[in-house]
């Protein structure tokens, strides 16, 4: 089971790509959890400066912008 | 389907023809938009004359500004929103606050409001990346420089410029930009506002991350320039026609004599009202800078329009709406007075120096 966390203040760019994480997880068959993280506080403590943030159990792995379909891919399956 | 271990991912045997494929399209793409580009105005002179209007008509002008615009200005933001997407591909969020902290005022504001203006920014990040800042120890003023370079020297509004006001005045605006991020971010820092942030702002501890380092290779920077096309023009595309439509109908109705009255150079108080009426307005640069254009072939002072459009774009209630979390509404004043007081001034310069 990975534990992902979505960071970021519920921005349009943010859901979609919680929603990008979900389904390649399971296009992927690799069981989830996602969680999103919206308080500020909290996004800083994670140390990235541009939204959204993925962070995949406890490793930041992307900030800012939507992210690919094939680095979402090598998060999942790594 | 799912591996055990992860692959290491050997370098493909394709790369050197994906690069060759990638750099011989950008060239190819290249070389046909200048030439469809070399084109366009007889093209549009010769769609005008085969329609049925009069020529000389006010409808007739209309059309033509209108069927040789849309194209013109259309190609030139695909430009620059290339351009400026290939060059971003080098910056981040992340790397531009490391290479902030600790900076002094001055130098800082100066890197600060260049840096602003590559690095990738969408406003909804405008309060992590204001609280990252901070907190990594950039100066406040240092901040607020890079945060009003980001939103006002954009892309859309330079490439907008360039293609209907002239390369003159995209540089201008560009210089002058620059100057108020920088200037204004100096003066709020020599205020030494610290303690009119929100107070949890300060007990933010900032985390350390170490973002995974991607090579990013050739193909991947023009990929990512091809990738700001699609989305930003993707986006941009309806509001440019409809600006250049009413472009169009006040190029070819407007009253000439009127508008030089209102927003012409003489009219000294015209400045200070455009700064007053665009700073409550918020739209995208796309839609009001062919209406712009349209303005100032009719008489308006350069200066004028100018102001009203960085009013517009760096001063918007949304974007104030969202600071609110992070700054008390004291430092907002402040942030608004600052800025609009430097967009007063290169307003006037503007009609100063360039006469019409």
């Amino acid at each position: 089971m990975k534990d992902i966390k979505v960071l970021g203040s519920g921005c349009k760019t943010c859901q979609l790509t919680a929603e990008l994480l979900k389904s390649e997880a399971e296009r992927l068959g690799v069981p989830v959890t996602i969680e999103k993280i919206t308080d500020y506080a909290a996004i800083a403590g994670y140390g990235i400066a541009a939204t959204p943030g993925v962070v995949v159990d406890g490793k930041v792995v992307h900030a800012g912008g939507l992210p690919k379909a094939a680095d979402v891919d090598g998060w999942l399956s790594a | 389907m799912t591996t055990c271990c992860p692959a290491p991912t050997p370098r493909k045997p394709t790369d050197a023809s994906r690069r060759y494929l990638w750099v011989g399209g950008t060239v190819a793409a290249l070389i046909l938009w200048l030439a469809v580009y070399q084109i366009l105005q007889p093209l549009a002179a010769w769609a005008v004359a085969r329609l049925p209007v009069a020529p000389d008509s006010h409808l007739a002008e209309a059309l033509a500004f209108f069927l040789y615009d849309t194209p013109k200005v259309l190609m030139l933001l695909t430009l620059v929103v290339f351009a400026m997407g290939v060059v971003r591909s080098f910056f981040s969020a992340e790397n531009t606050r490391r290479l902030l902290s600790g900076k002094r005022e001055g130098v800082g504001n100066v890197a600060a409001a260049s840096l602003g203006i590559v690095t990738p920014f969408c406003s909804c990040s405008a309060v992590p990346l204001f609280i990252g800042f901070v907190s990594a120890g950039v100066p406040l003023g240092v901040t607020f420089s890079f945060l009003i370079a980001a939103p006002m020297i954009n892309e859309v509004a330079l490439g907008l410029l360039f293609g209907l006001v002239g390369w003159q005045v995209a540089v201008t605006y560009l210089a002058f930009g620059l100057g108020v991020a920088i200037i204004a971010g100096f003066v709020i820092g020599r205020f030494h506002l610290d303690g009119w942030l929100q107070p949890w702002v300060r007990e933010v501890r900032m985390g350390n991350v170490d973002l995974p380092d991607r090579r990013l290779t050739v193909p991947d920077r023009l990929r990512a320039g091809l990738d700001a096309v699609t989305d930003i023009v993707g986006k941009v595309w309806l509001w440019v026609i409809a600006g250049i439509a009413v472009g169009a109908l006040i190029h070819g109705y407007a009253p000439a004599a009127l508008l030089a009255s209102i927003m012409g150079k003489d009219a000294w108080w015209s400045v200070p009202a455009a700064v007053v009426v665009g700073i409550p307005m918020y739209s995208n640069a796309a839609g009001i800078i062919p209406i712009i254009e349209a303005l100032i072939g009719k008489g308006a002072a350069l200066g004028t329009v100018l102001a009203f459009m960085m009013a517009v774009i760096a001063l918007s209630l949304p974007e104030m709406i969202i600071l609110r979390k992070v700054l008390t509404v004291k430092l907002i004043a402040v942030f608004v007075g600052v800025v609009g007081l430097g967009i007063l001034t290169v307003g006037y310069l503007f009609n100063f120096l360039f006469v019409a």
